[in-house]
This record gives C-alpha cells, sequence and structure tokens, in this order.
C-alpha cells in the first residue's frame, strides 16, 4: 500500500480557492523550499484513510482480549456528549463565569470517581496511565520531602507488575525494590516485610493483580507498609474487575490513578487520547496538580484554585477535558446499579472463557479468576513446538485479536485473556471454539500455525529485524 | 546446549571466566540466549562501576521482555563490550564469546558452579 506522499501529483488539491484579492506580500522569514505535502484530490484522501481503516482492527470489528488493557466497548453516547457544542466550542482560556458547564462536569466527574475509588480529591491532569503514575510518586515524593523525612528513596514494586510501575518510579527519581511474588501470583507478605524500612517511601500495587488474582492479603500489605512510613499506590489497571464492589481507598491506598481509557470507555490505543486521572487521600491534596476546580460555597460558582503546596502542572490545562465528558457519561449512564454489574460480568465472562479453555490450556494460575486469566503455552511448546506466540498468529486468521503475549513476565509462554463485560456468551463461545481448534491444529499440522497468519494484509512480521533496525523516519523522496 | 568446563556458572545463568585471581569476563549462557529468544538490545554497565554479587549490572532486550543480567563477582567494571551495543544477536550467535564486561579488583564471589552442576540444574 502507498502511503499518502506517494500518491497523487503536483495540481491535484482538496478545495478550490477563489482568487486572492489582496496584495501579496513577501516575508524575510519565508521557507526557501516548499514544504513536502501531499498533492491529493478529496476523492483520494478518503480512500486512503478508508483503505488504512480497513486495515485495522478495533472492538468494532471483533474480540479484542488484550490481557490488562480493558478493550471494552465504547457506547455511542459518549461520543454525543462528547459533541454537545457546550463542550467543544469552548477556549480554555476563557473566562471560567462563561464555562461553569465545563468546571461542573470535572467537579462532578471528580466527586463520583472519588465515590468510586474511596479517595478524597482527583486531578485530571495526567493525560494517560503511567503519566498517572508519574504524578502519584510526585505526590508522594512531595508529602515526604513536605515533612522533612527525605531518607525515603525506595519504592517497592512486585515482580508481576506492569513495566510502566518501575519506569515511572525511575522516573521520580527513586531506586526500586523489585520483591517476588507468591506462589499464588499474589505478593509475598513476609518477602515485603524485609523489604520495608526507613528507606522506603511507598509500594506500587495493582489489585486483583497482573495474573488477574485479587490479593487477599491487601489490607495486611498496606498496613506493613504504612507502618513503616511509607504510602500506597493503586495502579488503576484492573480497576475493572472491582468497580463498586470493593474501593482502593477502603484497601488502605493513599493514591491512584485511573486509566478512564480502560476502565471508563473513553477512546483507548492509538487513536486516545487517554485519561490517567490521579485519586489521592485528603493527606495528599495539597500536592496536587494545579489548578483543580473548587465551588464557592457561598455563590456556588465552580472556580479555579492552587493547592496550597501543589507539585505543579503536569499537562497544560485541565487535561483531556472532552475524555473526561465521556467518562461522565458512562458512569451517568450505568448508574451505582450499573457500575458494580458490570465488574461483576467482567469477572464472569473471564471465569467463562477461562473454564471453557481448561479444556485443553494449562492456566497459570489455579481459578477462579477475576477479569482475566493467564494460561501458560510451555507444554505445548515443548511437546509441539507451537508457542503463545504461534498461536496468536493463528487467531489473527480468525479475525480475533490476539490476548496480551508473554507479560506477565513471571509465566512463561504467556497468554493472557481478559474478554470485559461487553462480551457475548455467542461471542466468547465462538471465540473458545477457536483457541480449541488451534490446539488441535498444533498437533496436527504444526507447520500451517508457523504460517499463520495468511488471511492478513500482511504476514507474519520480523518482529527481531525491526527491533534491530527500526526505520523510525519517512524521508521524501 | 554448550557447557564449556573452563566457566563458572550462576543459578541466573551467566558465565565466568577468570583471567588471574581478582579479575574476570562475565556473559550470559548458552541457555539463557537460548530461552531470551531473539536479543534485540543490550545495557551495557559503564567503565568504572562498581558491581555486587547476586544484584543486577546489565540488561538485555529481547522482543518479548527485558531480562536483568546479575553479577557473578563484586568487583569493578574494566572495560565493557560495546560491539554488542550495534550487534546484539553476537549473544545469541556466540554465547561463550560474545562476553559483556571485564570485571576486576573482584572481591568477592556469588554461589558459582561448575559446568556439571550447571548443566544439571538447567536439565531439571
Amino acid at each position: 500500500m502507498k502511503l499518502i506522499f506517494e500518491k497523487g501529483a503536483p495540481g491535484q488539491h482538496l478545495t478550490l480557492m477563489p482568487e486572492c484579492d489582496v496584495p501579496e506580500v513577501e516575508l524575510s522569514c519565508a521557507r526557501k523550499t516548499a514544504p513536502k505535502l501531499p498533492h491529493v484530490s478529496e476523492t483520494e484522501l478518503t480512500r486512503h484513510y478508508t483503505a488504512l481503516a480497513k486495515r485495522v482492527h478495533g472492538v468494532n470489528d471483533g474480540f479484542y482480549p488484550l490481557g490488562s488493557c480493558t478493550m471494552k466497548y465504547n457506547p455511542k453516547i459518549n461520543e454525543d456528549m462528547a459533541a454537545l457544542p457546550g463542550f467543544t466550542q469552548i477556549h480554555p482560556l476563557q473566562p471560567v463565569e462563561t464555562v461553569q458547564g465545563c468546571m461542573e462536569v470535572l467537579s462532578t466527574t471528580e466527586k463520583l470517581l472519588c465515590e468510586i475509588t474511596g479517595m478524597d480529591a482527583m486531578t485530571f491532569q495526567p493525560a494517560a496511565g503511567a503519566h498517572g503514575e508519574f504524578t502519584g510518586l510526585l505526590l508522594i515524593k512531595a508529602y515526604h520531602t513536605h515533612r522533612k523525612d527525605t531518607a525515603r528513596t525506595k519504592i517497592i514494586v512486585p515482580d508481576s507488575a506492569h513495566g510502566t510501575n518501575p519506569a515511572s518510579a525511575v522516573m521520580a527519581g527513586y531506586t526500586v525494590v523489585n520483591i517476588p511474588s507468591s506462589d499464588d501470583g499474589c505478593v509475598d507478605v513476609e518477602a515485603l516485610r524485609k523489604a520495608v524500612g526507613p528507606d522506603t517511601a511507598g509500594l506500587m500495587l495493582t489489585n486483583p493483580n497482573t495474573v488477574g488474582i485479587f490479593d487477599k492479603n491487601i489490607l495486611e500489605i498496606t498496613k506493613i507498609v504504612h507502618e513503616a512510613g511509607g504510602l500506597c499506590y493503586y495502579d488503576g489497571a484492573n480497576l475493572n474487575a472491582v468497580m463498586g464492589v470493593v474501593r482502593p481507598g477502603d484497601m488502605g491506598f493513599d493514591v491512584i490513578h485511573l486509566n478512564l481509557h480502560k476502565t471508563f470507555s473513553t477512546p483507548h490505543g492509538g487513536g486516545g487520547p487517554g485519561a490517567g486521572a490521579v485519586g489521592c487521600k485528603a493527606l495528599l491534596k495539597e500536592f496536587l496538580p494545579g489548578p483543580v476546580v473548587e465551588q464557592c460555597p457561598e455563590c456556588g460558582l465552580y472556580r479555579f484554585a492552587q493547592p496550597e503546596h501543589s507539585i505543579g502542572r503536569v499537562k497544560d490545562f485541565y487535561g483531556n477535558f472532552d475524555v473526561v465528558v465521556r467518562a461522565l457519561t458512562y458512569v451517568l449512564t450505568l448508574g451505582k446499579e450499573g457500575i458494580p454489574d458490570a465488574a461483576k460480568n467482567a469477572v464472569l465472562n473471564a471465569n467463562y472463557m477461562m473454564k471453557r479453555l481448561s479444556e485443553k490450556y494449562t492456566m497459570a494460575y489455579a481459578g477462579p479468576c477475576m477479569h482475566e486469566f493467564v494460561m501458560t503455552l510451555v507444554d505445548l511448546h515443548d511437546t509441539t513446538g507451537i508457542s503463545a506466540m504461534d498461536i496468536a498468529k493463528g487467531l489473527l486468521d480468525h479475525g480475533i485479536h490476539p490476548p496480551t503475549m508473554y507479560f506477565p513476565l513471571i509465566v512463561h509462554e504467556a497468554l493472557m485473556i481478559e474478554p470485559t463485560e461487553t462480551e457475548s456468551q455467542e461471542t466468547m463461545d465462538h471465540v473458545c471454539d477457536v483457541f480449541l481448534q488451534l490446539w488441535d491444529l498444533a498437533h496436527t499440522d504444526p507447520q500451517a500455525l508457523h504460517d499463520a497468519p495468511t488471511k492478513t494484509p500482511v504476514r507474519r512480521l520480523d518482529e527481531v529485524g525491526a527491533a534491530r533496525n527500526p526505520v523510525l523516519r519517512y524521508v521524501a523522496g | 546446549m554448550n557447557f564449556p568446563a573452563e566457566l563458572k556458572y550462576t543459578k541466573d545463568h551467566e558465565w565466568l571466566k577468570m583471567i588471574d585471581d581478582t579479575t574476570g569476563i562475565v556473559g550470559i549462557t548458552d541457555f539463557a540466549q537460548s530461552e531470551l529468544g531473539d536479543l534485540v538490545f543490550i545495557n551495557l554497565p559503564q567503565e568504572g562501576d562498581e558491581v555486587t554479587k547476586d544484584e543486577s549490572f546489565c540488561d538485555v532486550e529481547s522482543v518479548k521482555a527485558v531480562s536483568d543480567v546479575m553479577s557473578p563477582v563484586t568487583g569493578v567494571v574494566a572495560e565493557v563490550n560495546s560491539e554488542l551495543e550495534d550487534e546484539p544477536q553476537m549473544l545469541n550467535e556466540d554465547p561463550y564469546g560474545a562476553w559483556i564486561a571485564k570485571i576486576e579488583n573482584i572481591t568477592e564471589f556469588g554461589d558459582l558452579m561448575d559446568a556439571a552442576d550447571y548443566e544439571a540444574m538447567v536439565q531439571k
């Protein structure tokens, strides 16, 4: 397929501009050479993007069980609300008296998401999950620094964590202490007890954890960290399993990020933009990025305020505001009953698929699971030579997006499946049938799986070559 | 799978070849490279870095994951094999030739195995 830059010819363009009726002026700073922009007609342009769109796979195309990513369906009513002129025809610098509705959205969403998570305050500035982690860690750092408790230089992260956790901790200037998981995939409480001390700034954890298991020791875990003087950070990656059922705040967490683009059904993946809202308990509120929205107790008007010891901005203006509108729409659409129902259905769906696939596949951890589960294909690989990668490629030929592969790192030949609550039993049955067929194919005709995919626009890609010799920049010919 | 007899091995799949009493070179084993798969990047230590036995001093990256390389000894990095930066595949092609770092002033050794014990461990 040709790039847009390789299509068209000079003279082709989109709109017919009227003849210029004012004198042209030479600018001293004018470009010496014209920029190399595509010359295509509107017809060519729409065909180009339609062709691209046909080559991608999204939730609107089919099943997308990317574990840990919560690729749930995004209701179209979210788009209707976000497109309301009152939300789109505004400017971030316009006077607050003229954008009271938008400020009410921020305030209401903060209130509702704090209720769901057990937090006291929230910022919507961070643009995505890892950005939220970084912001949350800066809050922890500001807290310790403010108390002149500067010997706390270490963040504890379990070995099953998302790679972004240790990366964010290092970005925030911390040293990472990795602790091993116990055999059931949960935090090894004794290892944690040994790891904490006067140098512990905090712990980063997700619960349910990365292998889809709710850590039953969570109260003990957060207590150990608190008693050592550290704070507890909740990675909201897996909140979809428990939203409206249990609250991270009640588990003992002090600060949390939410991936609105996962749990709260806002656009996800390459298109985004995301939103990594960060919530915190009252003890961290004074450090939040500013400005924050508050309501005047006398006049009822919303206004911006700067938290007393704010860490400063982490993004321009108020974050991806229109994403917050979508998340609010989702929460209000589902309501008090719908939010926990969604979580319960996500858990039910995952257990349904886990049970059906257990017929042939080996589960990394005994069930039941929460919203996702991890299979280990070590035995299949040893007996047939078919790896998790080959099964993933085989799924592509059936129009199914592969699950997350080779993650978490503590499970070998891992496939991590998260169906989410928005899939029907028919869809999951079909996907399970395909998984079981591929298992049989691995035994009867492994070469067919080594050759997969065969029906996709591009065949198996050279991932090693792409990593070793990446071509990152297109140079126009 | 190859287990050269003149090397010492760690349980984390690194090898150590002593040059004199306090200097040695370190790399990853044949078993390690085959488990990791095609390596695409290496994050080398720097000359002068102090390394500690059983602690990470380097990391390697495959298409699947990033993995720590643990130091078999406590000492100081005297030299690194910077060729690996451009050609990480040497770690796959010739794991015992593709040394990662030369460590000098070795003051302490981790629990090291000889070739026979290491081979027995990975065959389990």
